[in-house]
């Protein structure tokens, strides 16, 4: 079924449910003068001060949850920490790991711990941006790159063969995403979506970004964008669920897309939890997208997702369907997951699948071409992590998955720890793949073959 | 403004910064305002005292950044390097813990907020002794006007965290029980 025809009933449930866990959570919308306590005050604290608290005898909402000692009361709507187990000590070691805040001294990335096939070759692009995010490319050969923790956009110039760092944009509030065409890069931020025309002029110029769209929801959760440009010249770019596991309004969970003057825009897939990444088929043209499922389900389910579009409007089933067959075990119910459209890979449990690129150089052997490289950012929510790599998406000739495996790895390390962390990837003109890491604030150069030395270095 | 003009008034800013000094010349200047002991006795100013390193790294860094906006602070992190980031958490994060607010206790207020703190779960992220763990403030025993300023400024966004994090959790909160979480974890042991 299409999200977009059961809206009215959609926004109806979400408006049940928001009133009934308001019910059940009692505190939440108390008079200013004399909240009543709520039902699981611990008995060390007996509150029987002077006024407000007039026993409970039949108070509508807390009776409810009165008889229940033992559990925690429901938590806010929308909380991150919706599905967690209260009683479980494995469920409470786990939160998402921060990223250093500070970039990695050059000398000091782990250069020797990352690993990659036989004949390939990983070297140090850029180092000094702060959390390192997604990245475009124009046709001098700059690189650009966003942030979601820091404020900035980053150059990295290529100029007279030396390479070099500079911060493009500050003040900016979460921007991940990153496009470029015809001498403008696009950026979008956390709820606008902005160009900077001639950029390449104005490097050093602070220039100031120019804002083309802000229609857009201003949560957090899931809030920060990919952005990239088809090959109808339009800007696309999800808005992601807000929430872990959340039903939501008609204007979350799916890709958008617009003109260039931020115009005409369309919703054109429907049921995204949250996807980081996506890029075209360059021989079908069809868009390819990661999407990152749900936490707190279990260790191992469900599978983040590698998805396909064939045709505008569909859509992939979240937060009703994960993975294609697994009903949500809260919102399943009266869903059927053959209404959706199921993804064409799983990426893995909790793996984090961000940035993938279509690999269309020609430095790479030839069995590499226009397959896709993920990069798997990692997983917080598994006792035993998962990811932290860039994985390798084989397609057969009809543009489905034949295999997923890992290929360049090392990120995450056998002791359960990260020592970088990968978040998209970007074809060079040299045929070379950039990869940027937001734990180290750098970014990675693959290439193939003898001579391994960075051009420009 | 007029928390900073009342700080002002009591002569906490000795000097404004000298992007030459050192870390531990500009120490002083510090715990002018924050307290030498860890313990802030200027409004609205916070303890820092056993504060996390990562998360004062953080704060510094958004400070100097701008991306976290409180005039002395913006003014004081500027110029710094990040291995003076680095060195100020250290330092801060070795300062005695602060002490609890003292004198009589409203246990109806106390249970209000223990219920909240259940409900909302802050001890998953704080700990429950709310000391706090990396990126993830000690706020036990932290100055009440403080913790009220910092919820307040989640809840209407004026504070952007480094992370979204408290902006998801303090959205269902309201203001008479951000009052009443402030009361109770200035008072935690």
């Amino acid at each position: 079924m299409n999200r977009r025809v059961p809206r009215g009933t959609l926004l109806a449930a979400t408006l049940a449910l928001l009133a009934t866990t308001a019910l059940a959570q009692q505190p939440q919308d108390a008079p200013a003068q004399a909240p009543a306590p709520a039902a699981t005050v611990p008995a060390a604290t007996p509150a029987p001060e002077p006024a407000p608290a007039p026993a409970p005898a039949p108070a509508p909402a807390p009776v409810a949850a009165a008889p229940a000692p033992a559990a925690p009361p429901a938590l806010p709507p929308g909380s991150p920490l919706i599905g967690r187990p209260d009683s479980n000590p494995a469920a409470a070691k786990l939160a998402p790991v921060p990223s250093p805040p500070l970039a990695t001294a050059e000398n000091k990335l782990p250069l020797d711990k990352l690993k990659a096939p036989k004949g390939f070759n990983i070297e140090v692009y850029a180092a000094g941006m702060p959390n390192a995010r997604s990245m475009a490319l124009d046709e001098k050969g700059t690189v650009f790159v966003g942030s979601r923790l820091q404020d900035k956009v980053y150059a990295i110039t290529n100029r007279d063969g030396k390479r070099q760092v500079h911060v493009l944009v500050s003040g900016l509030y979460r921007p991940n995403g990153v496009a470029y065409k015809n001498g403008t890069l696009y950026i979008a931020e956390l709820s606008q979506i902005s160009k900077i025309d001639n950029v390449e002029d104005q490097i050093d110029k602070s220039p100031k970004p120019v804002v083309i769209y802000n229609d857009l929801p201003k949560d957090e959760a899931h809030g920060w964008k990919f952005l990239a440009i088809g090959p109808d010249s339009k800007l696309y770019f999800e808005v992601g669920q807000p929430g872990n596991n959340v039903l939501h309004d008609e204007n979350h969970g799916q890709l958008r897309r617009m003109n260039l003057d931020g115009t005409g825009v369309e919703k054109i897939a429907f049921g995204i939890r949250n996807t980081v990444g996506f890029d075209w088929n360059p021989k079908t043209h069809e868009l390819y997208f990661t999407d990152n499922g749900r936490d707190w389900m279990s260790e191992d389910l469900p599978n983040d997702e590698l998805n396909r579009i064939t045709k505008l409007g569909e859509d992939f089933g979240e937060p009703y369907c994960h993975q294609g067959n697994i009903p949500d075990p809260e919102w399943g119910w009266g869903h059927d997951c053959k209404d959706y459209v199921p993804p064409i890979a799983l990426m893995g449990p909790h793996a984090a699948a961000l940035g993938m690129r279509f690999y269309t150089g020609t430095m790479f052997p030839a069995e590499y071409r226009d397959q896709i490289f993920v990069a798997r950012h990692g997983s917080w929510n598994k006792t035993k992590k998962f990811g932290g790599d860039i994985a390798l998406v084989k397609l057969n000739k009809d543009g489905s998955v034949k295999s997923v495996e890992p290929f360049i790895t090392g990120f995450l390390q056998p002791d359960n720890n990260y020592v970088a962390r990968p978040v998209d990837v970007m074809n060079m003109p040299d045929g070379s793949m950039l990869i940027s890491d937001d734990w180290n604030g750098a970014v990675w150069r693959v290439t193939y073959g003898p001579n391994k030395k960075v051009a420009g270095r | 403004m007029r928390s900073f003009a009342a700080v002002l008034a009591l002569g906490c800013f000795v000097a404004l910064p000298a992007s030459a000094q050192t870390v531990k010349e500009r120490l002083p200047t510090c715990l002018a305002c924050h307290g030498e002991n860890g313990r802030s006795q200027n409004e609205n100013v916070p303890s820092l005292g056993a504060q996390q390193a990562f998360y004062v790294t953080v704060q510094l860094l958004m400070f100097r950044e701008r991306m976290r906006v409180a005039d002395p602070m913006n003014d004081m992190t500027k110029g710094l390097s990040d291995d003076d980031l680095q060195n100020f958490a250290d330092i801060i994060s070795k300062l005695p813990a602060p002490q609890p607010a003292s004198g009589p206790v409203d246990d109806a207020r106390i249970a209000r907020a223990q219920a909240l703190v259940e409900q909302n779960r802050c001890n998953f992220c704080h700990l429950p002794n709310f000391a706090g763990q990396q990126n993830v403030p000690r706020i036990a025993a932290q100055r009440e006007d403080y913790l009220v300023k910092a919820l307040r400024g989640y809840k209407d966004n004026s504070r952007h965290g480094y992370d979204a994090s408290m902006a998801d959790v303090i959205a269902p909160i309201t203001d008479p029980q951000i009052l009443d979480l402030a009361y109770y974890i200035a008072r935690v042991k």
